[in-house]
């Protein structure tokens, strides 16, 4: 596997966004393919042939095809766990396994709450819808008490799985980026420790590169 | 010294553990936690999850929660026993075998575990199902499953010919959702169909499946 690696996905969606921060992570070329969502590009081929869910982004690395924003990283993060940023804690087991806990939070507790959130707070502008104001507060009410764990955790080590930025970290850059955009976020901000976390991961060098793509 | 599985055999998250510790042929021990007591929201456990959910997951020094991160680290700690469940020796059928498990994560759970949670757990609770989140979650439901109906004419399990975690990630919920009156959804698709009776099959199936007692009080 290894060169021409091709994403299929825009640089503004927050799934496509976790792929290309793992992609310059670990330093690796590859080319985006764009899909013309106002367009339903991602209901006809070949974006549906690629993922019969229609959704962005998809990955092809030679003859492999993948879909699913994690699997992705995760693919990327142990097949080239040899090249640029570890993302994966590979040589201690204790780490790992904490690793796939916070990526497993992320996945089941953090995104389903803050993606809600954000789809109000941000993409139903951008879709030329009205944001609810009952439901923001609801998820925002629901959302505090996933930071309050967060804050507990990160006082007693500086990433989610321990000393080292993992994937697990990685994993809420993009819909925290765009929560921060928002009142929302004081949510964040109000917590000194996911506070100083969200300053830290969002400095990272790889994740300067997404945000500059989306200007292009 | 054994692992300890904190929880109890009726919840599909412990179920979808147990499953996968006897699919792995590794002993354990069940430690009850009272839900009905509130005892997953005491500090003691709270110290061990602190989302407050079973299950929880003891090996040695090592505490583990969320089920899909604990039958992840099972799965590579026994590796070389029992089923193979993440086709960890092809890179690029591991892949597949998490964007599968991916998809029940993100597509599939979401939409059974509502309807799960309105058809059995809300009329345990004495209050009244929303019919409407149903019916919006049964509709979002079927769509995954003609996915799934498509996939499993081309491969025998969802990530290829070989049964892994990620089918196996779907056994407790689908298990109690056969139970409701909507098994025609899983029914009326003949790969789904014949691909949940293949699960429905396996020994580790037969072990939990008794401990997956909760029913639903109307259909």
């Amino acid at each position: 596997m290894g060169g021409g690696i091709k994403v299929h996905g825009l640089p503004i969606s927050t799934a496509t966004m976790r792929v290309l921060a793992t992609l310059y992570e670990k330093g690796l070329d590859f080319e985006i393919v764009p899909v013309d969502m106002k367009a339903g590009a991602h209901k006809q081929e070949p974006l549906i042939s690629l993922n019969p869910f229609g959704q962005i982004p998809a990955l092809l690395d030679g003859d492999l095809t993948l879909f699913e924003s994690r699997a992705i990283t995760e693919y990327i993060a142990e097949e080239y766990s040899d090249k640029g940023e570890k993302l994966l804690c590979q040589g201690c087991k204790k780490l790992k396994a904490t690793t796939k806990v916070w990526l497993q939070v992320e996945g089941q507790q953090f995104d389903p709450i803050a993606s809600k959130l954000a789809f109000e707070r941000v993409f139903k502008g951008m879709l030329g819808m009205t944001t609810d104001p009952a439901a923001v507060e609801d998820l925002e009410a629901k959302l505090v008490k996933v930071l309050d764990i967060y804050e507990a955790r990160l006082s007693k080590s500086p990433f989610l799985a321990g000393d080292c930025f993992t994937l697990a970290d990685l994993h809420h850059l993009p819909i925290i980026y765009y929560l921060m955009g928002t009142d929302s976020k004081k949510l964040f901000e109000s917590r000194p420790k996911v506070n100083e976390w969200i300053k830290n991961i969002t400095a990272r060098p790889a994740w300067v590169k997404v945000l500059h793509l989306q200007k292009q | 010294m054994v692992m300890k599985v904190y929880g109890d055999g009726m919840s599909a998250c412990v179920a979808r553990v147990l499953l996968c510790l006897h699919e792995k042929e590794t002993e354990f021990e069940l430690v009850p936690v009272d839900l009905f007591a509130c005892h997953h929201k005491l500090p003691s456990f709270l110290s061990m999850n602190p989302f407050g959910q079973v299950p929880v997951l003891q090996d040695e020094d090592l505490t583990l929660f969320e089920s899909r991160a604990i039958t992840a680290y099972i799965a590579e700690k026994h590796k070389d026993k029992g089923t193979d469940l993440t086709r960890h020796a092809d890179a690029k059928e591991a892949a597949i075998v998490k964007l599968w498990s991916e998809v029940e994560s993100h597509h599939f759970n979401p939409a059974i575990s509502a309807v799960i949670h309105h058809l059995i757990v809300v009329p345990l609770q004495g209050k009244t199902p929303d019919a409407a989140i149903v019916e919006e979650n049964l509709e979002k439901l079927g769509k995954v499953l003609d996915v799934y109906e498509e996939k499993l004419g081309k491969t025998k399990y969802l990530a290829g010919d070989s049964y892994t975690l990620a089918d196996l990630h779907h056994v407790p919920y689908t298990y109690y959702f056969m139970k409701t009156g909507h098994a025609g959804l899983v029914n009326d698709r003949p790969n789904v169909k014949a691909w949940w009776e293949d699960l429905c099959s396996r020994p580790a199936f037969l072990k939990v499946s008794p401990g997956l007692t909760v029913a639903p009080a109307t259909n």
